[in-house]
């Protein structure tokens, strides 16, 4: 099978090109299994892994035009030869390795942590299961980037727009019953950029490698807005 | 040499459970602290476990930490020092609350308390009916746990140096560790971390072995470092294989789904832990289970067209259970086994998963090593906590649920005592240039040019030699001929050669940094292995298939310096209850 790489070191190179790779596959072969194929032809080819099952987050990639994690990604969904490229918007270091330190400051910009006012109980503070359920599908997120780099607002703005995985987070704490700062995280979210650059473009949803929606986090976090506006 | 050099009061090395429950206690006492990972936080191993913590918070049934201390005893093979024990286990129950408190989403029971699964090796009452013990949120435990403590610490603003490999430690002129020389991967700079004190908490080094649970950046770093820094590893012949990987490829499939009611079963559709262990069946602990299955496939009863694994039944519990309780297990299998367990069995082996050995501490996360006759000493501003430490709770075979446990208790107390001790020894020490030239050259090394052995060849032969002598079971004749082959790989490997010398983001660079850990704690394991001539939890060997108490209830030390072997006495006696005496340990 062909497989066509993203190649850029600032080492050696001026501007970037596109690389042809002859790998072999096998029954179950994943996107991951194909770089590591490369990697191994040519020590020079860099790229961020590590799980290798989808729950680390480091291999967001983007294949054929569309944002995917390369060690959950089978090549036969993959028509060929696949392009791999680095996710886009980011400013690349290296080859498939992008600078995700913009993506990461919007996540602690939105206090992505509980807060708790009361004093603590001595046991668990209980939480009924109904409330809990309302966790799931926020709280499974893995930080991969796959969302916010396909988001047309975080291209144009990421200094300022929050993105689709930070906002996510946001909502995680939000919707926790548990959690004691709802105005505070509403209040943080005030003004034109951070939270309602979002135009429900919805490319966050489409490719979320876990199945996440947050589009519709953002959603329920305006619904909470104008709540408490009125 | 003149190198950028920081300063700060505590330097953890890895930002995984132990290294970021640790930096907590720091960083919330207002120290200055730094924490340095090879991968961004929350891409840390941690995050891979699922089936959760274990606690006696007796949510489900009666349950004491007591019970706890005896079944993890009975667990260890009686190999775990009971004094360590008692503490972890009191030490559970608050933690487990602090967990909640910081906003970990555990799985909750009608009456708004944390949902516990059976484990196994659990039991009520010292051995009676199973317990059900483990906290668990859904089937993404460490996921939850991990994010969350990445969180706290953002809010502690603790220091992070994320994607930062550490090399080596550093010594002052009088010998005392004083921090350690790091290298940033993204413009392959050095930079010289001086600390006061210095915590590893680098992890598994599951990655030495070909088949594993275990992700690619488990490579024993922090063990390596403590060997080359002359302190013995202990117990490492100890490695624990997990009973159900995906066959073939080795990605876990938790406990928690047995806890839930799921079974194995062999070609003949038997549900043949009946016959190995009949009171537990499929709740025996990990070493009996793996066992069991390396056996039904060798005695011809494996599934598939070589009869190379058996299977996982799950079906019957229903697609309710399945999706509420092990969402993530139903997904790997579709991506990886190629099958719905709501509909099918999924293929399982055992995969290696677990170092139970390590670097020596003591309780309080300080490391520890024999100082001649008989005694112990404390290595001044050293800490070890998480998977690469041994404190020694897991003894020769770890409980599901008891590793998350250990990662959480002992980072927090080596953070606590670290604040102690930064309090008591304030002064900045500086790195020798001798032992920064010696950490450098580990480095430098890499830059040499020419034609040599790829280091991805020698990676794949080293992991392919420990899996073949080093697996689930071994006699003297296998672990001989492993210790010659890593002879002869160790020997090769500074033949070993980079074709790229470039300086950003070069992972192939790393992968070699990472290479020799490898080797240094693979001849650990190999060369204790081979020393122990008896059966004991995930230590089993066919020519010694019994346990020897007589000769072998002490802890094993490996030294690099001549691949040297000593031993110390287990610590059986427990901080306030009475000794557990070893006994024969039937599931
Ligand atoms: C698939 C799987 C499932 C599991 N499930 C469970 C479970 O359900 N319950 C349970 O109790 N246990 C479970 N375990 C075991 C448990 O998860 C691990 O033992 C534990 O998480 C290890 O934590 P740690 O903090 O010691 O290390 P890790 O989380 O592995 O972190 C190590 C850190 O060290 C850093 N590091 C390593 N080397 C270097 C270097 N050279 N330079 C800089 N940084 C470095 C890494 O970047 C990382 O941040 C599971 C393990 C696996 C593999």
């Amino acid at each position: 099978m062909r497989i066509s790489v993203y190649r850029f070191n600032p080492d050696t190179d001026t501007k970037p090109r596109m690389q042809d790779y002859e790998v072999k596959t096998f029954q179950g072969m994943m996107l991951r299994d194909a770089l590591l194929e490369v990697k191994k032809q040519d020590e020079s080819f860099s790229f961020r892994h590590s799980c290798g099952e989808g729950v680390c987050g480091s291999d967001g990639v983007n294949a054929n035009g569309t944002n995917v994690l390369a060690c959950i990604t089978p090549i036969s969904e993959l028509k060929t030869p696949i392009q791999v490229r680095p996710l886009p918007g980011r400013p690349v270091i290296r080859d498939l390795v992008v600078d995700m330190t913009q993506f990461y400051e919007q996540y602690r910009a939105v206090k992505p942590y509980l807060v708790r006012k009361d004093p603590l109980p001595e046991q668990e503070i209980p939480q009924s299961p109904a409330d809990r359920d309302k966790l799931d599908g926020l709280y499974e997120c893995i930080l991969c980037g796959c969302c916010s780099t396909a988001c047309p607002s975080f291209w144009w703005n990421p200094d300022k727009f929050h993105g689709p995985a930070a906002l996510l987070q946001s909502w995680r704490f939000l919707a926790d019953s548990r959690d004691q700062a709802t105005e505070e995280r509403l209040d943080a979210l005030e003004g034109p950029y951070k939270l309602f650059r979002c135009h429900s473009i919805m490319n966050c949803v489409e490719v979320c490698p876990k199945g996440l929606n947050p589009t519709r986090a953002i959603g329920h976090i305006k619904e909470l807005m104008l709540d408490k506006g009125l | 040499m003149s190198l950028p050099t920081r300063h700060f009061d505590a330097l953890i090395i890895g930002a995984g459970g132990a290294g970021l429950n640790a930096a907590l206690q720091l960083a919330s006492a207002e120290l200055r602290v730094a924490v340095v990972s090879k991968v961004f936080p929350t891409r840390s191993h941690t995050v891979a476990a699922q089936g959760g913590v274990n606690a006696a918070l007796a949510n489900m049934m009666p349950d004491s930490w007591h019970w706890h201390m005896f079944d993890t005893v009975k667990g260890s093979d009686y190999l775990g020092d009971q004094d360590a024990i008692e503490f972890m286990c009191r030490e559970a129950i608050p933690t487990v609350y602090e967990l909640e408190h910081a906003g970990v989403p555990f799985s909750r029971l009608d009456n708004g308390k944390i949902y516990q699964r059976p484990f196994g090796g659990q039991s009520q009452n010292f051995g009676g009916d199973q317990a059900a013990r483990t906290c668990a949120a859904a089937d993404r435990t460490g996921h939850a746990i991990l994010h969350t403590l990445y969180q706290q610490n953002i809010r502690a603003r603790t220091h992070f140096f994320d994607e930062f490999f550490a090399i080596d430690l550093v010594r002052d002129a009088e010998g005392v560790i004083c921090g350690a020389l790091v290298l940033e991967i993204e413009t392959g700079e050095p930079l010289l971390i001086e600390s006061k004190a210095t915590l590893l908490a680098t992890g598994g080094c599951g990655q030495v072995f070909r088949t594993t649970s275990n992700a690619h950046i488990n490579t024993g770093d922090g063990t390596a470092m403590a060997l080359r820094a002359g302190i013995p590893l202990m117990d490492m012949e100890f490695f624990q294989f997990h009973p159900t990987g995906i066959a073939g490829k080795g990605m876990l499939i938790t406990e928690g789904t047995r806890g839930e009611g799921g079974y194995l079963i062999n070609k003949d559709g038997e549900r043949f832990m009946e016959r190995y262990a009949p009171r537990a069946k499929d709740l025996a602990s990990r070493d009996v289970v793996s066992r069991a299955i390396v056996t039904e496939v060798k005695e011809g009863r494996g599934c598939g067209e070589h009869g190379d694994y058996v299977m996982l039944k799950l079906d019957h519990l229903g697609e309710a259970v399945i999706s509420k309780r092990l969402p993530g297990i139903r997904e790997s299998s579709k991506i990886f086994a190629g099958c719905d367990p709501v509909i099918e069995p999924i293929p399982v082996f055992p995969t290696a998963h677990y170092a139970m050995g390590g670097i020596p501490t003591d309780r309080f996360g300080r490391v520890a090593m024999p100082a001649g006759h008989g005694s112990e000493e404390v290595v001044a501003g050293l800490y070890a906590a998480g998977e690469c430490a041994c404190a020694s709770v897991h003894g020769a075979n770890r409980l599901g649920g008891n590793s998350l446990l250990d990662i959480l208790v002992f980072g927090r107390l080596a953070g606590k005592d670290i604040i102690d001790f930064v309090r008591e020894n304030p002064y900045q020490r500086t790195a020798d240039s001798a032992s920064l030239d010696w950490a450098m050259a580990r480095l430098s090394r890499w830059d040499q040019k020419g034609q040599g052995i790829p280091v991805q060849e020698l990676r794949a032969e080293f992991r392919k030699c420990m899996e073949d002598h080093a697996g689930v079971f071994r006699t003297e004749a296998i672990m001989s001929e492993g210790v010659e082959k890593l002879r002869e790989i160790r020997a090769r490997l500074p033949e070993a050669r980079l074709t790229d010398h470039s300086k950003v983001f070069n992972t192939a660079r790393i992968e070699a940094l990472e290479l020799e850990n490898m080797v240094d704690v693979g001849f650990s394991i190999a060369v204790s292995a081979l020393h122990r001539q008896e059966s004991r939890g995930a230590h089993s060997r066919p020519d010694h298939p019994e346990r020897d108490d007589q000769s072998w209830l002490k802890h094993s030390l490996y030294y690099q310096d001549g691949d040297r072997m000593d031993y110390k006495p287990v610590r059986t006696k427990p901080l306030t209850v009475e000794s557990f005496p070893p006994k024969e340990r039937v599931y």
